[in-house]
């Protein structure tokens, strides 16, 4: 059964990445992404990870993605139009890049052989356990990412401003 | 049935080079910057399965702040994209090239 | 993950969609007749007795009018956006508790589809999602209207999820879970034998925040700009017709009873009585056997002043409602139903409480509405939730 799973969303993940990089329109590649997000979700609650999925699908799937629609929509962003730029960098990086991956594989296979396996249920992350690292073993960072976020918000609002 | 954790570090791999390739290869920045989030995806599913299979809950933590980072990084970068097409009036990367040599 | 676990889930599921489609039908009902009365007209009743057949002729009107799409569309968005809206304004229900458990045969049922450890996280979830139905339908439409309908509804909605966690993080200090069983059931029990424990009273604050959040939420009034007929044409389902708009439609009164649903389970208790009282638990026989006299009552009176003669439908229903009453009797129908019985009133209390606010109050304009959810609802939330952990801490 979780190997059912985890195939058909791995395969959703795969596909909507493929979609992604195939797209002319942003719009869909932006959709695509969000296939991805929501596939990584049942991902990681199949890993036990229950509060992180959640967390994925509202703030990374429901926010950062919004922001990007968003953006997309003001700006009105057309569909790409083929350029004649050199397809050198398209030929050469491609091999290199599947190059990368093989050599990504070989090492994982290496390091985790097929019979460390994951079944769902055998450690789950509870929200409350992650709520307490969060604020006593991981605070400082807690904090620090809460300034980020406000001076990130402070950027945008300054960046994005017109001026009168 | 069980799935061998290889399998999502190798999931995690391919979303990871796919990334990678859509952000040498595309032209349209916003385009650039989704798959910067596509490659951040794969950092965090790594990171889960890692959690997973050492058993420990930092692993998730540290999604947590990848998340929040990545939110951050969007809002910012979103916002110079804006600005950037407010003056140059276009979103392929290839014509912002003002500071080429 | 046996059979009769596949089985009965199933069951569950077809039991709460046609409960919840019903009652979205009938929602529409009740909103056009309680329109009605505050605006000192009928409300529609041609349709069948009291007009109760409205809502089927809605959706056969809807069924058989002409499906345009119009040619400056986006296509597969255009598509996408309204089946988007309806299946997360569905998924939502999923996690929704209606009472407590039924034994047969030695295997307890639960009320609900699934109870999720993280079943609070999840209806956020579903709702953060609910704001690409309608940015995607603003902008594929291809018109102005739309797209400004559209992107202001989205920045409305995401303004106000803000406040809607706030609001909720007092009331999740005080249960210690995520799982909605487990809030409600942190709420049980009387404070001096006779106040129940409800979350309503520590937390008064965080219901007005959660209320007006919920509110602009669902694009309801006075929060409803971004569909506004006078301001915006349709807003984002302006270039929508017949199946489609049905299907807004329907995902716009789904997602109003899942807010009025949360805010039961989270404020007010849940399936739970509000006095603990003996005689307490003959009130949900004595509520329906008062509602079918009712419904007797204006059904025979209304046939004397028309004549029509299948106004005997109304006397049939009301034989059904009193039917059920008289069940409450037997003790065993009593445990199950009671709890169903106070949760369905008190869900039904906050719809009527939505349609009341919508039909008296004007609308906010754009930028009030947003100064209200950022300036004033997010630090209302935010001292919430400091007083609350004092609070609970010292």
């Amino acid at each position: 059964m979780d190997k059912v799973l985890f195939l058909i969303f791995a395969g959703i993940a795969l596909g909507a990445a493929v979609n992604l990089l195939r797209s002319r329109h942003p719009i869909h590649s932006a959709l695509s992404l969000i296939g991805v997000m929501g596939a990584l979700a049942v991902l990681y609650l199949l890993l036990g990870a229950e509060f992180i999925a959640a967390v994925q699908v509202i703030v990374y799937a429901g926010a950062i993605m919004v922001l990007f629609v968003f953006t997309i929509m003001l700006l009105n962003v057309g569909a790409e139009v083929p350029t004649s730029g050199s397809m050198l960098a398209r030929y050469l990086g491609i091999p290199l890049l599947a190059l990368f991956l093989l050599q990504l594989v070989r090492l994982l296979l290496g390091q985790y052989p097929p019979d460390q396996a994951s079944s769902f249920g055998t450690f789950v992350g509870p929200t409350e356990k992650i709520g307490r690292l969060l604020f006593t073993q991981y605070l400082l960072p807690f904090e620090v990412t809460s300034v980020l976020i406000l001076v990130a918000v402070m950027g945008a609002v300054v960046l994005a401003r017109r001026k009168p | 049935m069980t799935v061998p954790i290889s399998w999502y570090l190798i999931l995690s791999a391919v979303l990871f080079v796919m990334g990678v390739a859509g952000f040498l290869f595309k032209r349209n920045i916003i385009t650039i910057f989704m798959s910067i989030e596509l490659m951040l995806n794969a950092v965090n599913l790594s990171f889960v399965a890692f959690s997973y299979v050492l058993r420990q809950l930092s692993g998730q933590v540290f999604v947590f702040f990848v998340m929040v980072v990545a939110a951050a990084e969007a809002a910012v970068g979103l916002a110079i994209i804006i600005v950037v097409f407010r003056n140059r009036d276009s979103l392929n990367v290839d014509d912002i090239e003002l500071m080429k040599w | 993950m046996d059979l009769a676990v596949l089985v009965i889930s199933l069951a569950k599921i077809a039991v709460v969609l046609t409960v919840l489609f019903t009652c979205v039908a009938y929602v529409v009902w009740v909103e056009r007749k309680v329109a009605g009365r505050i605006q000192s007209r009928w409300g529609p009743h041609r349709t069948g007795p009291f007009g109760l057949l409205q809502p089927l002729a809605d959706f056969l009107k809807a069924l058989f009018k002409e499906d345009f799409t119009p040619a400056q569309v986006q296509r597969p968005i255009y598509f996408l956006a309204p089946f988007l809206a309806m299946t997360l304004a569905l998924m939502s229900i999923a996690v929704i508790p209606f009472g407590e458990n039924i034994t047969i045969a030695g295997r307890t049922i639960f009320f609900e589809i699934t109870d999720l450890n993280i079943g609070l996280l999840y209806i956020f979830a579903v709702t953060s999602l609910g704001v690409y139905g309608i940015a995607l339908a603003g902008w594929s439409s291809g018109s102005k209207y739309s797209l400004m309908g559209g992107l202001r509804s989205s920045a409305q909605m995401i303004s106000y999820e803000l406040g809607l966690g706030f609001a909720v993080v007092g009331v999740l200090i005080l249960s210690g879970t995520l799982s909605l069983r487990g809030i409600v059931s942190a709420q049980s029990g009387f404070w001096f034998g006779v106040i129940p424990k409800w979350n309503i009273w520590p937390q008064f604050v965080g219901f007005l925040v959660y209320l007006t959040a919920a509110f602009a939420e669902t694009n309801r009034t006075p929060f409803d700009l971004p569909e506004a007929e006078g301001e915006l044409v349709g807003g984002f389902h302006t270039e929508y017709s017949s199946l489609k708009f049905a299907m807004f439609f329907t995902a716009e009164y789904t997602n109003m009873i899942t807010v009025a649903c949360l805010a039961t389970l989270l404020f007010f208790g849940g399936w739970m009585a509000p006095l603990p009282w003996a005689w307490v638990q003959h009130v949900p026989a004595l509520v329906l056997l008062g509602i079918a006299a009712l419904m007797t009552r204006t059904a025979l009176r209304t046939y004397r002043l028309e004549r029509k003669k299948w106004y005997f439908a109304v006397p049939a229903l009301a034989g059904i409602v009193g039917l059920i009453g008289l069940a409450f009797l037997h003790p065993v129908f009593a445990a199950v139903a009671a709890p169903m019985f106070w949760f369905a009133s008190k869900v039904f209390v906050f719809l009527f409480l939505y349609i009341w606010v919508r039909w008296s109050v004007p609308r906010f304009r754009y930028d009030q509405l947003m100064h209200l959810g950022w300036k004033v609802l997010l630090p209302v939330a935010a001292a919430n939730i400091l007083i609350t952990g004092l609070v609970v801490a010292l």
